[in-house]
C-alpha cells in the first residue's frame, strides 16, 4: 500500500506546529515586537508561490490573469520581505546591554 | 532543477527559519537569527526561480515587481518611528494576507500551472486547501486593515457594537463552511468569489468590536491567522518552505495571543467577543462621587525622587503616546548620578502590541538588563522607595486584587502600592480602558501629576 504524499506534507506541518510551541515559548518576553516583525517577515516565504503564479505557463509574452496576480502578489510579499527582516534588524540593534564603566 | 533537490533547498530553508525564532531567545543571538531568516528567504527565492527553469520574459517581470516591493519594503523599514511599530506589524499582516489571497486565486484561475487539475476539475484536495488558504488569507487582510485603522487612530480605537453582532458573526462564518462544501462539490467559480467576500466581511466585523488595549490580543491572533493563510497555501502548492513556516508562524502567533490573555486575565473568546469597556465606562461615570486626590508639580516630584534610593518606573501607553521615552531616559541618567538605583517593570500587555514598552526602551539605549517582566520585578515594589507610573493605569490597580466585583479581578497587576511614595503621571483623573477608577490616585503616598509625560519628564529632570 502506498502512503498518500498528503500525508507527508500533514505530518510536516504537524511536526513543525510543535517546534514552533517550544522555540516560540523560548523567545524572550523583551523580544516579543522583534518576534513578530521576524515571523512577518518569514510568513512572507509565500512569495515562492507567487512567483509560480507569476511564472506560470506560458512562454510567449501574453500574460494571464492569474499571471498578473502572482505579479501583484510578488511586490506585496517583497515589501513584507524586506520590510520586515530590514525593520527587525534596526529594532535588534537597540537592544544593548548596560555599558561596564559608566 | 530537479523537484527532488528544491525539495531538499526548501528544507533547508524551512530549517533556517526555526533557527531565526530560536536566535530570539536572547538579544544576543537575536542578530544572528535574523541573518539565518534572511538566508532562509534567499534560498526560497533562488530555487524557485532555478526550479521553474524556463526563462521566459515573465522573468524580467517578476524581478521588477520584487525590486518594486523590495525598495517600498525596506524605505518603510527606514523611515518608521518605533512608536509606529503595532501600526506597521498590522500593516504588514495585511499584505500577507493579500498575497496568500491572490496567490490561491491565480491557482483557482490557472491550476494547471500548479500541477491541480484543470479548471472545473481541481482535485478536492487542492480545492479545499485553496479555500482554506483564501479565506484565511481574506480575513487576516481585512482584520488587520481595521487594526492598523484603530492603530492609526484614523479609526476610532473604542470597541463598535450593535444589535445582533454575535448572531450575524456566527451566521457567516456558518455559510462559509457551507459555501466551501458547495464550492468543492459543483467546482463553480462564483461560489470562490462569494467565498471571498464573505471571508473579506467577516474580517472586518471580527475586528471592529474590539477596542484599543486589547490590540495586543488582536495583532497577535492576526499575526497566527498569517501564518495558518501561508500554511494552506504551502498545502496546495505542494511545498515544504511554506508549510513549516505557515505552521512557525501560526504557532507563533497563537502562543503570544495566549500569553496577551493570560497578562489580562480573560479568555480568548471573551476578548475576540469584544465590546469590553464599553459598558462599564457607563456606569462607573454615573456614579463617580468626588475624592481627594494629592496632586504636585515637577519640583515636588523632583524632591522625593532625589531622597529616594531606589526608584521603579513603570511605563504604559502613554509613554508610547507622548513619545516620552528619551526624555524618560535622561532623566533616569541624572538620577542615576546621584547613585539612585532605577529599574523599570513591564506589564505583558503594556502598550499595543507584545513587547512594545521594551522596543521604545531599547530605542531610548535603556539597557536591557535594566528593564524587567511583571515576575521578575512585582517583589521588589516593597522595597523600593518610589514608583514612578508614567502613563499606565489599570495595570497598577490593585482591585484586580482585592475587589471581586471589579472587571479586571485576577488580572495580574503590579504592586505598585507597596512603594513608599507612588508618582503617576497621568493627563487627566479619567479611568483607564477598563472604564474602571484606580484606588491608588486617592491613596495617601500617591502624588499625581497631571501633565503630557514627555514634558513633566523633562521638567522633573530639570528640577533635579
Amino acid at each position: 500500500m502506498e502512503i498518500d504524499p498528503f500525508i507527508f506534507r500533514l505530518s510536516i506541518f504537524i511536526l513543525s506546529i510543535f517546534i514552533g510551541y517550544y522555540v516560540v515559548w523560548s523567545v524572550t518576553p523583551s523580544l516579543h515586537t522583534p518576534l513578530m516583525s521576524v515571523t512577518n517577515a518569514i510568513s512572507s516565504v509565500i512569495i515562492v508561490g507567487a512567483i509560480m503564479a507569476g511564472l506560470a505557463g506560458n512562454s510567449d509574452s501574453a500574460f494571464t490573469i492569474s499571471n498578473i496576480l502572482g505579479f501583484l502578489a510578488i511586490s506585496l510579499a517583497a515589501v513584507n520581505i524586506f520590510g520586515g527582516f530590514l525593520v527587525t534588524q534596526r529594532m535588534l540593534q537597540m537592544y544593548k546591554k548596560k555599558k561596564k564603566d559608566k | 532543477m530537479s523537484a527532488d533537490l528544491s525539495a531538499i533547498f526548501y528544507l533547508i530553508s524551512g530549517v533556517l527559519f526555526i533557527l531565526a525564532l530560536r536566535g530570539l531567545s536572547s538579544p544576543e543571538s537575536s542578530r544572528q537569527g535574523n541573518f539565518f531568516g534572511i538566508l532562509g528567504m534567499i534560498i526560497a527565492i533562488t530555487v524557485t526561480f532555478l526550479s521553474v527553469g524556463s526563462f521566459s520574459s515573465g522573468l524580467i517581470y517578476v524581478l521588477i515587481f520584487l525590486l518594486i516591493g523590495g525598495l517600498i519594503g525596506a524605505f518603510i523599514a527606514y523611515k518608521i518611528p518605533m512608536t509606529a511599530m503595532p501600526e506597521l506589524v498590522a500593516g504588514f499582516h495585511s499584505l500577507v494576507g493579500l498575497s496568500a489571497v491572490l496567490v490561491a486565486v491565480s491557482a483557482f484561475l490557472n491550476p494547471e500551472a500548479f500541477n491541480l487539475g484543470s479548471q472545473g476539475s481541481i482535485k478536492l484536495g487542492s480545492l479545499i486547501e485553496m479555500s482554506i488558504g483564501a479565506t484565511v488569507g481574506a480575513i487576516t487582510f481585512s482584520g488587520s486593515i481595521i487594526a492598523f485603522l484603530k492603530l492609526q487612530g484614523v479609526m476610532s480605537g473604542s470597541p463598535i457594537t450593535f444589535k445582533g453582532q454575535h448572531p450575524l458573526n456566527a451566521l457567516i462564518l456558518i455559510s462559509i463552511i457551507v459555501v466551501t462544501y458547495f464550492l468543492c462539490s459543483t467546482q463553480s467559480s462564483n461560489l470562490f468569489w462569494i467565498l471571498l467576500s464573505i471571508s473579506f466581511l467577516i474580517g472586518f466585523l471580527l475586528i471592529i468590536p474590539i477596542g484599543g488595549a486589547d490590540m495586543p490580543v488582536v495583532i497577535s491572533m492576526l499575526n497566527s491567522y498569517s501564518g495558518w493563510a501561508a500554511a494552506g497555501i504551502g498545502f496546495t502548492l505542494e511545498n515544504t518552505a511554506l508549510i513549516i513556516t505557515g505552521a512557525l508562524v501560526g504557532s507563533s502567533g497563537a502562543i503570544l495571543s495566549y500569553i496577551m490573555c493570560k497578562g489580562m486575565n480573560r479568555s480568548f473568546f471573551n476578548v475576540i467577543l469584544g465590546g469590553f469597556g464599553a459598558t462599564e465606562q457607563l456606569a462607573s461615570s454615573a456614579g463617580k462621587e468626588q475624592r481627594p486626590v494629592k496632586s504636585g508639580n515637577a519640583e515636588d516630584a523632583a524632591f522625593l525622587m532625589k531622597n529616594a534610593s531606589s526608584v521603579i518606573i513603570v511605563p504604559g501607553y502613554g509613554m508610547a503616546v507622548a513619545q516620552a521615552q528619551h526624555a524618560l531616559r535622561e532623566m533616569v541618567d541624572t538620577l542615576k548620578k546621584n547613585d539612585i538605583k532605577v529599574s523599570y517593570a513591564i506589564h505583558p500587555v503594556a502598550g499595543r502590541m507584545p513587547g512594545h514598552m521594551n522596543v521604545l526602551l531599547a530605542e531610548a539605549n535603556v539597557p536591557y538588563d535594566e528593564v524587567f517582566e511583571l515576575e521578575e520585578i512585582n517583589n521588589d515594589f516593597a522595597n523600593a522607595d518610589v514608583a514612578l507610573v508614567i502613563g499606565a493605569n489599570d495595570v497598577t490597580n490593585p482591585a484586580a486584587k482585592t475587589d471581586p466585583q471589579s472587571p479586571i479581578y485576577g488580572m495580574p497587576v503590579l504592586d505598585v502600592e507597596k512603594c513608599k511614595s507612588v508618582l503617576f503621571i497621568k493627563r487627566s483623573l479619567s479611568p483607564g480602558y477598563a472604564g474602571i477608577d484606580n484606588d491608588l490616585f486617592y491613596k495617601e503616598n500617591t502624588l499625581m501629576l497631571f501633565a503630557d509625560a514627555k514634558k513633566m519628564t523633562e521638567d522633573i529632570t530639570k528640577n533635579l
